[in-house]
C-alpha cells in the first residue's frame, strides 16, 4: 500500500490495522474466488483493477472532487435517487455491507438475529473500515424493512450526517404521493447539503448520466441471455456490485467494452462455461461485495448464473428514468415514476416481483431458479414461499436458500446446491 | 465389472461393492477423526474397479482417491429405486443432515428439503440426549418405546432441548418418557419436511436412524401411513453410489 493511501485513510479515521486485514482477506478471496475462473473475457480486467484499488483510487477520487467543493453522498438502498444527488452536484456511493466485521461491537447495538447485511452495515461502522463511510458528507438511510429502520436508529448517535428518507409500503396512489414528498424533500435536503439550486437543466443531466450508466448494465445483462452464456455469473455480479460505486462515465465507458468482446464470442459460440452447463437465475436478496458466497458455490459446481433478481442486479437497475420533460417538476415525475416501480419486498402487496421473476427466467432461458434468502431478513424469507409456488406451477424447479456472512454452513449449502443442479440435469 | 458405492457419512463410512446388480461386499466403519484413512482402510479391503463417493466426505475423496461424486441426495433417491422400486418419497436421517426427498416417475430426485445448519432432529441430536439420558445409543429406541406415557419436548434444537431435558429429569420425570418425547421431536420435524416435498407413498426410511424402531413406530403413527425399511437402511447411500459408478459407464 502507497504512503499517499495510508496517509488518506488515517485523515479519514480509518482504524488502519483493522484496515489492513480487511483489505488482505479481500484480496484474498477476489484471487481464490474470481481470478481462478476460467475463459474470461479479457476485457474483465476492468473489474480487477477496480477491485485492486477498492478503497484507494475512486474514494481518492472522490476526496479530491470534495476539495474541488463536491459534496459525497453515502447510501444503503437503490431506492435513493442518484439522478436528484447528481444534479445537485454531488456523487453517490453504495456503502459496504457485504462483510461480517467487528461483530462482538456490533452485538453491544443490534441483537444477534439481525440479518448479515444490517450487521456487516453497522460493523464497518464501528470498525473504522469504510472510508466511503467516513469520508460520505450526507449518509441516507431509508425505512425499507423494520431492521433497516432501527438500525438507522443506532447509526443516528454514530454518524453527524444521517438523514432518513420515508418509503411507502403500497403501490397506491397514496403511497405514489408519499414518494413524491420524500423525493421533494429529499431535493432540498440535497440542495441544502450542496448549496447548488436544481433546475431542470441540471436534472435532466443528472437523469442522462444515470441512464447511460444504466444502458450499459441493460446491455451486458442482455447479453446473458445467450446460449452458451458468454460471461461468468461471478463477473457480471461483479458489475452489478461496482455499478454502486464506480465513476458513472468510467463504469459506461468500461462495461461497453466487456459488451464488445461479449457479443464476440457470442458471435463465436464461446461461453464462460461449457453449453451443456445448468443455467441458474438467483433471486432475493442483495449481494454486496465481498458477499460472493453462494455465486461462487454455484458456479464451482458447474453451473452458470444468467441472471439476479435482486437490488445488486436487475431489480436495482432496471428501467431507465424519461429524460423529455421540460420543467423541473416533470423531470421530477420521471425520476419518481421510475423509483416507484421497484418492486422491493418491502411492498405488499409485491406480485409485480412474483411477475418479473418468471419473466427473468424466462429471458435468460433459466434452467432453474436459486432463492437467496439472508437469515432474518423477514419480507425476502416470507415472499420466497409464494416465489417458490409460482414458479414450480410454471414447472421451474427452485432451491430456496437461507444464510449469511459465515462459513459455518458451507458443507450443507454445497449438498443442497449439488444436488439441485444433480436434478436440473 | 465391479462397481463401489463409498458413502463418507460424519458418523460412519460405508461400503457396497457390486457385481453387476448384485451386491458382493458391504463394510461399515465408525469415521472417528480421520475420514480419509478410515475410507481407504475399506477400499484396500475390497476388490473393485471403479468407484463412487457421496456423503459429506465426497470431495475428500474427488481430491484423494480420484473418485467422482454425487450428493447423498441423489445416492438415496438411487438406492431406494433398487430396494423399494415402489416408493415415491424418502427419508434420509443421517448422522448431522436430514432430509426429504421426493421422486419422479422413474426415480429421479424431483424436489428435496434439507437442515441448513444445526443438527437439530439428526442421528446427532438422538445420540447426545441418549447420553445425557444414560441409554447406549443402541438401545435408545427400544428403551423409548416401552415408555408408557410420554414427557413433552417443545424445543428441536439440541441446546436448548438439552436444557429442556435437564429441567425434566431436575422434575423428576421417567427418563424414558423423556426419551420419547424427544423421539417425537425428531419426527414432528421430519414430518414438517415431509409434507413440504409432498408425501407420495410409498414412503422409505433410510440413513442409520432408520434403525430406531421408536422412531419408526412414531412416524407411522404420525404419518398415518406405512413405513418402508430397507433391510440396511444405512447402507442405502453406498447402495445407490455404486448402482451410480455403474450406470454412469454404461453412458460413457
Amino acid at each position: 500500500m502507497s504512503e499517499a493511501n495510508r496517509r488518506m485513510w488515517t485523515e479519514l479515521g480509518l482504524d488502519l490495522q483493522a484496515h489492513d486485514q480487511l483489505l488482505s482477506v479481500l484480496s484474498d478471496a477476489y484471487q481464490q474466488i474470481h481470478l481462478s475462473q476460467k475463459n474470461r473475457p479479457e476485457s474483465t480486467s476492468y473489474f480487477d483493477f477496480v477491485m485492486s484499488e477498492i478503497h484507494c483510487q475512486r474514494i481518492g477520487e472522490l476526496l479530491q472532487e470534495k476539495q474541488q467543493g463536491r459534496k459525497l453522498v453515502g447510501s444503503y438502498c437503490v431506492f435513493v435517487p442518484e439522478e436528484i444527488v447528481q444534479a445537485a452536484n454531488a456523487t453517490l456511493v453504495g456503502l459496504c455491507s457485504g462483510a461480517d466485521f467487528a461483530e462482538e461491537e456490533v452485538e453491544k447495538y443490534l441483537p444477534r438475529n439481525t440479518c448479515s447485511l444490517i450487521k456487516s452495515s453497522l460493523g464497518f461502522k464501528l470498525g473504522r473500515v469504510c472510508p466511503f463511510l467516513e469520508g460520505s458528507d450526507m449518509i441516507v438511510g431509508e425505512n425499507t424493512c423494520d431492521g433497516k429502520k432501527k438500525f438507522y436508529e443506532t447509526l443516528r448517535d454514530l454518524v453527524p450526517n444521517l438523514y432518513v428518507m420515508d418509503l411507502p409500503q403500497m403501490k397506491s396512489e397514496q403511497g405514489r404521493q408519499m414518494l413524491r414528498a420524500e423525493f421533494y424533500r429529499f431535493l432540498e435536503a440535497m440542495q441544502d447539503l450542496t448549496g447548488f439550486q436544481v433546475d431542470a437543466a441540471a436534472l435532466q443531466n443528472g437523469i442522462r448520466m444515470v441512464n447511460e450508466k444504466r444502458r450499459a448494465i441493460h446491455r451486458l445483462q442482455s447479453l446473458r441471455t445467450a446460449d452458451p452464456a458468454p460471461i461468468s455469473g461471478l463477473d457480471a455480479l461483479l458489475a452489478s456490485q461496482i455499478f454502486l460505486y464506480e465513476d458513472p462515465r468510467r463504469f459506461a465507458r468500461e462495461v461497453h467494452k466487456i459488451c464488445d468482446e461479449l457479443e464476440e464470442r457470442i458471435e463465436r459460440g464461446e461461453g464462460a462455461f461449457p453449453a451443456n452447463a445448468p443455467r441458474i437465475l438467483v433471486s432475493g436478496c442483495p449481494m454486496a461485495v465481498p458477499n460472493w458466497k453462494v455465486p461462487h458455490m454455484v458456479e464451482s459446481a458447474g453451473a452458470v448464473i444468467v441472471g439476479e433478481e435482486s437490488c445488486v442486479g436487475e431489480r436495482g437497475s432496471r428501467n431507465q428514468t424519461g429524460e423529455d420533460g421540460e420543467t423541473l417538476e416533470e423531470l421530477m415525475e420521471a425520476v419518481i415514476e421510475r423509483y416507484f416501480q421497484i418492486d422491493c419486498a418491502i411492498f405488499t402487496p409485491n406480485p409485480d416481483r412474483t411477475e418479473h421473476i418468471l419473466d427473468m427466467a424466462k429471458r435468460y432461458r433459466a434452467d432453474g431458479v436459486i432463492h437467496y434468502g439472508l437469515q432474518f431478513c423477514q419480507p425476502y424469507l416470507m415472499e420466497s414461499f409464494g416465489v417458490e409456488k409460482a414458479l414450480e406451477d410454471k414447472g421451474i424447479p427452485v432451491l430456496r436458500l437461507e444464510t449469511d456472512y459465515s462459513q459455518e454452513d458451507l458443507g450443507q449449502l454445497q449438498t443442497r446446491v449439488e444436488a439441485f443442479l444433480e436434478l436440473l440435469k | 465389472m465391479r462397481t463401489a458405492g463409498l458413502d463418507i457419512g460424519s458418523r460412519s463410512v460405508k461400503l457396497v461393492v457390486l457385481r453387476g446388480e448384485e451386491i458382493v461386499h458391504t463394510a461399515i466403519a465408525d469415521t472417528g477423526y480421520d475420514p480419509r484413512g478410515v475410507a481407504e482402510g475399506l477400499l484396500d479391503q475390497a476388490a473393485w474397479d471403479r468407484v463412487l463417493a457421496t456423503g459429506y466426505g465426497r470431495t475428500m475423496a474427488q481430491l484423494h482417491f480420484q473418485a467422482p461424486s454425487v450428493t447423498e441426495i441423489k445416492a438415496h433417491a438411487r438406492g431406494v429405486r433398487q430396494s423399494c422400486p415402489d416408493c415415491r418419497t424418502v427419508l434420509d436421517i443421517g448422522g448431522q443432515d436430514t432430509k426429504a426427498i421426493s421422486l419422479a416417475n422413474g426415480g429421479k430426485v424431483a424436489k428435496f428439503e434439507m437442515n441448513d445448519r444445526c443438527a437439530a432432529g439428526t442421528g446427532k441430536f438422538l445420540e447426545i440426549m441418549a447420553s445425557n439420558l444414560g441409554f447406549p445409543l443402541e438401545n435408545f429406541g427400544a428403551q423409548a418405546l416401552h415408555a408408557e406415557g410420554m414427557q413433552q419436548i417443545s424445543s428441536m434444537c439440541t441446546v436448548f432441548a438439552e436444557s429442556e431435558v435437564t429441567s425434566a429429569i431436575a422434575g423428576g420425570a421417567d427418563r424414558r418418557e423423556i426419551a420419547k418425547g424427544l423421539h417425537m421431536s425428531v419426527v414432528r420435524r421430519a414430518t414438517a419436511m415431509l409434507k413440504r416435498v409432498s408425501l407420495t407413498p410409498e414412503v422409505a426410511f433410510t440413513g442409520g436412524v432408520a434403525q430406531n424402531a421408536c422412531l419408526l413406530r412414531l412416524l407411522r403413527e404420525e404419518l398415518q401411513q406405512e413405513i418402508v425399511v430397507p433391510d440396511t437402511p444405512d447402507m442405502t447411500g453406498a447402495l445407490g453410489a455404486a448402482l451410480l459408478a455403474a450406470e454412469s459407464d454404461h453412458r460413457s
